[in-house]
């Protein structure tokens, strides 16, 4: 019933295609007895009407152990179906309500996918190198260049278009058009004028003013000096009114930090301290990360970013690392309750350095 | 016949009817792909690329580009009433309480890092067998444009979900951008629309992120793998491959089959490491606040050299005329990546300058038998090694327990001292492995065998080396020899390429680029131009000589004496 349709072509090739040894009823017949375009007319196709000599052989050099890889594929593939099946059914079997169902879940859907998918990739993998015959087929590699004909053709049709075009012919047309374009390409680029406000000197300000009090980050209370006992340690400080406004805690962040008497020297400007605590803005002066590492034996502020290193008793110097400044340290002194508030804004523009910064 | 057999009949057909594909379309499945396992590393960013593609559109069902402030009520219950984002709040709803969204988001990821990945080992497959070759260079610089978009986008990506560790580099962005003179905080302004971090930097990055670069890459994939296909692929050198030849399975229905079974591997191993290897638990970092961060926090693997070169840069500026000029942010985050990617885009013309070589090439190098070359991307890897370990100084010092101050320390002199030591090393490696080709093709391989010889002497066996092998260890060809260099002595004067200080400076390049083991010699000296040496030495027998050899008769390889 499987009877190789007679193709209309010439017959087979014999010189370099032996029939197949033996089919199979219900495999397809040898490759060189098909044709993939039907009854074409054969029209303008020219010489892809003969038949292609014949490349492939139509069975793998090794039979039995092609059936032992026949066997393994279908195994394989099978496997993948039934994977397939698992993740559809995990899918629907487990409900997420709780980070362990997700743990399942994740468990369970990935497995089956990475079962479904290595069983697809082995079984095929399996079928190219054992089942389908091992082939070496050389195809010539011509020479990209065109021959000298074909160019000089095409240089003449180049130099004809450019000719009647009469760009060359007529400078005036060219340059306006030229001209013409140098806007076209600026034009677009203003238009991204609108996609924020000018800089101006926006940078050189932070949200602090005098009076304004410092709250203690993450609980959000204002502080005493007198409650604020723990001298060796930092704290995290936002102003008063800006806890959730980030724009204006990326700049106004800083950090709070007790000293035992006598260890606070220049270039600590001391009559920005109360009580031997010094405010310092929290921004690194390298890119803008916070600063947020203290060591307390050594009084060392770290960057964890890139390790911009700060002497917080003397100033908050670089000490090592990319930075180029110390933190601006920020005025503060205690209001009529005795919390910490402001002296006014920072001195200098906190965070990285910018151009205009000066 | 059989209804597949119809089928395939009908679409044959019904496509050539249409298209007038007879033709195009027998070529097409005939085209040949030579194999080599270098080959498939493109594959993987091709086949990463398009499981991106596949993830992230799942992933933009739920994801809500947006950083109005909410209030959190999801199925994670530590981060229940904390305010943040809607970007950060949709990531953890696509997490925690989308079905198959913990993978998806996981795979994702993985497959970014797997798709830089494959391109950067690709590059250097590329670089270092010399595939870049004319008449390839526009492919190359097509692979350098989408690895530097592919960076971009990575970048992008990993800023969508707003959670501490993503809106951190997003201000270490902000930060470079400030740097830049004149412009710098005007970019950084449009960018996020005013102060940092703003309200409008997530969707406009997520624009930029889901349709401007993917589609670019799309674009460039589509043209690489065109340029690749019409040009036809490179093979490595073996039996049979010239350079006016393609030897390999055809597209269909081999290469189709394995690079299907290719793309199903790539799935599985992402699937795998995205069900047994988290990855960027955004959960645990929290929501982005400027007023936080956490100590010992990793950028994705590709970002590394670059936070590397900024740790390591000292801290110069300048205060000059009222401005500030921030070197120590500016040539860190700009140096080192133009650098490398000027380099490489500039490269195959600058040898092809150095070299006077315009011929085509679809034989690719063996590393060794382009020494300079192979020293020149070693040094590279090592330039760029330094800084992505430095990017991760702090991790490595706490797990050697020395001081982090120590590792910049060292990595300031290693960024210098490593790429030259990598560069003398690798071309000594490769002049030895030269000298051992050709020993091996003059005196055959050692067979382990020791025989007697009836003068009492003990000799170790060789054997020639086989057909295949030859023609690997022989694929050396040497350079085409500049104009009026030495090989064109006796033309007394130089032609205008080779005259004046710039024709010397191309003569000593051309020296430096092109020194290898003479192949005519045994190569005691080497030094491109001959040496005199060859003449001395007549050729010899491939192996033991035949005629001590078959004195016995036990000699496997018997073969007729050369001499």
């Amino acid at each position: 019933m499987s009877n190789p349709s007679a193709p209309d072509g010439p017959p087979d090739e014999p010189a370099d295609a032996p029939a197949a040894p033996h089919r199979v009823i219900g495999t397809p017949p040898p490759a060189q007895a098909r044709t993939l375009l039907g009854d074409g007319t054969g029209d303008g196709t020219g010489d892809g009407a003969r038949p292609a000599p014949r490349d492939l052989p139509a069975d793998p050099q090794n039979l039995r152990q092609a059936k032992t890889a026949e066997r393994i594929v279908a195994a394989l593939f099978i496997l993948s179906t039934l994977a397939s099946i698992g993740f559809i059914a995990a899918y629907v079997g487990l409900e997420l309500n709780s980070v362990d169902s997700v743990l399942r879940s994740n468990l369970a859907l990935g497995t089956s996918m990475s079962v479904a998918f290595l069983a697809l990739a082995v079984g095929a993998t399996i079928w190219v190198r054992h089942i389908m015959p091992n082939v070496e087929l050389t195809e010539q590699r011509h020479p990209l260049a065109s021959d000298p004909e074909a160019r000089e053709a095409f240089a003449e049709t180049f130099a004809e278009g450019a000719e009647a075009s009469q760009f060359v012919k007529r400078p005036v047309l060219r340059r306006t058009l030229i001209a013409a374009t140098v806007p076209l390409a600026v034009a677009p680029i203003v238009l991204l004028r609108d996609m924020g406000p000018l800089p101006g000197t926006t940078l050189r300000h932070t949200v602090w003013r005098k009076g304004m009090r410092l709250l203690k980050y993450g609980a959000y209370t204002p502080i005493s000096p007198g409650e604020f006992s723990s001298p060796g340690g930092m704290i995290t400080v936002v102003p008063d009114g800006y806890q959730d406004d980030p724009d204006a805690l990326a700049s106004a962040t800083s950090i709070i930090i007790k000293f035992q008497p006598g260890l606070l020297q220049p270039p600590t400007v001391m009559n920005w301290t109360v009580d031997n605590i010094v405010c310092y803005s929290k921004i690194c002066t390298h890119v803008g990360c916070p600063a947020a590492l203290y060591e307390q034996t050594t009084h060392h502020i770290l960057c964890p970013c890139h390790q911009s290193t700060f002497d917080a008793p003397r100033g908050a110097t670089v000490l090592f690392g990319p930075a180029p400044r110390p933190l601006p340290q920020l005025p503060i002194t205690t209001d009529a309750q005795g919390y910490l508030v402001a002296q006014s804004d920072f001195h200098e523009p906190v965070g990285p350095s910018y151009w205009e910064r000066g | 016949m059989t209804l597949t057999e119809k089928l395939l009949e009908g679409t044959g057909g019904w496509l050539d009817d249409r298209f007038h594909g007879a033709k195009g379309f027998r070529t097409l499945f005939r085209k040949i792909f030579p194999d080599h396992w270098t080959f498939l590393l493109g594959e993987i960013a091709l086949y990463s690329f398009i499981i991106l593609l596949l993830t992230g559109t799942f992933l933009t069902l739920w994801f809500q580009p947006s950083m109005t402030e909410v209030v959190y009520h999801g199925s994670y219950t530590p981060l229940h009433g904390v305010r943040m984002s809607e970007a950060y709040a949709s990531t953890l709803n696509i997490s925690f309480d989308v079905r198959g969204g913990l993978l998806m988001r996981q795979i994702h990821h993985w497959a970014a890092d797997l798709f830089v990945a494959a391109i950067l080992v690709h590059m250097l497959r590329i670089f270092f067998t010399g595939a870049y070759r004319k008449p390839r260079e526009v492919n190359w610089l097509i692979g350098i444009v989408m690895f530097t978009l592919a960076l971009l986008e990575g970048l992008f990506g990993y800023s969508l979900p707003d959670d501490l560790l993503s809106g951190t580099g997003l201000r270490i962005t902000e930060g470079v951008l400030l740097g830049i003179p004149i412009v710098g905080t005007y970019l950084s302004f449009f960018l996020f629309g005013g102060t940092f971090p703003g309200n409008v930097i997530i969707p406009r990055l997520y624009i930029i992120h889901v349709l401007l670069i993917p589609g670019l890459l799309l674009a460039l994939i589509s043209a690489h793998l065109f340029i690749m296909f019409w040009q036809k692929h490179t093979q490595m050198p073996s039996k049979g491959r010239t350079n006016t030849n393609v030897v390999g399975a055809p597209t269909y229905p081999y290469f189709m089959a394995k690079t299907g079974a290719f793309f199903f591997f790539t799935f599985a191993v992402l699937a795998l490491a995205s069900t047994f290897a988290q990855i960027n638990p955004i959960w645990l970092y929290g929501p982005y606040t400027p007023v936080a961060i956490s100590a010992g926090s990793q950028p994705d693997f590709y970002m590394g050299f670059l936070e590397g070169s900024l740790r390591i840069f000292p801290s110069w500026t300048w205060d000059i005329f009222g401005h500030t000029i921030a070197w120590n942010v500016l040539i860190p985050a700009l140096l080192p990546l133009g650098l490398i990617l000027t380099g490489a885009a500039l490269w195959p013309f600058i040898e092809q300058w150095i070299t006077g070589d315009r011929r085509e090439h679809h034989v690719n190098d063996r590393p060794r038998n382009v020494p300079t070359r192979t020293a020149i991307g070693m040094a590279t890897i090592t330039f760029y090694g330094v800084l992505w370990l430095e990017g991760a100084n702090d991790v490595i010092a706490d797990h050697l327990n020395i001081s982090l101050y120590l590792t910049t320390e060292i990595a300031r002199y290693a960024i210098f001292i490593g790429p030259a030591v990598a560069y003398f090393v690798t071309k000594r490696i490769c002049l030895g492995l030269q000298r051992k080709d050709l020993h091996l093709l003059e005196h055959g391989v050692e067979t382990g065998i020791i025989r007697q010889l009836p003068s009492g002497e003990y000799i170790e066996e060789t054997r020639p080396v086989d057909e295949d092998g030859r023609a690997v260890l022989e694929a050396r060809r040497p350079p085409p020899a500049l104009p009026g260099g030495p090989d064109a002595a006796d033309e007394e004067v130089p032609p205008r390429a080779m005259r004046g200080g710039l024709g010397r400076v191309r003569e000593r390049l051309n020296e430096v680029l092109t020194e290898s083991v003479p192949l005519d010699g045994h190569g005691n000296g080497y030094g491109g131009h001959g040496n005199g040496h060859g003449d001395g030495h007549p050729a010899e027998p491939a192996a033991i000589p035949s005629g001590e050899a078959a004195g016995d008769g036990s000699g496997d390889d018997q073969e007729d004496g050369q001499a």
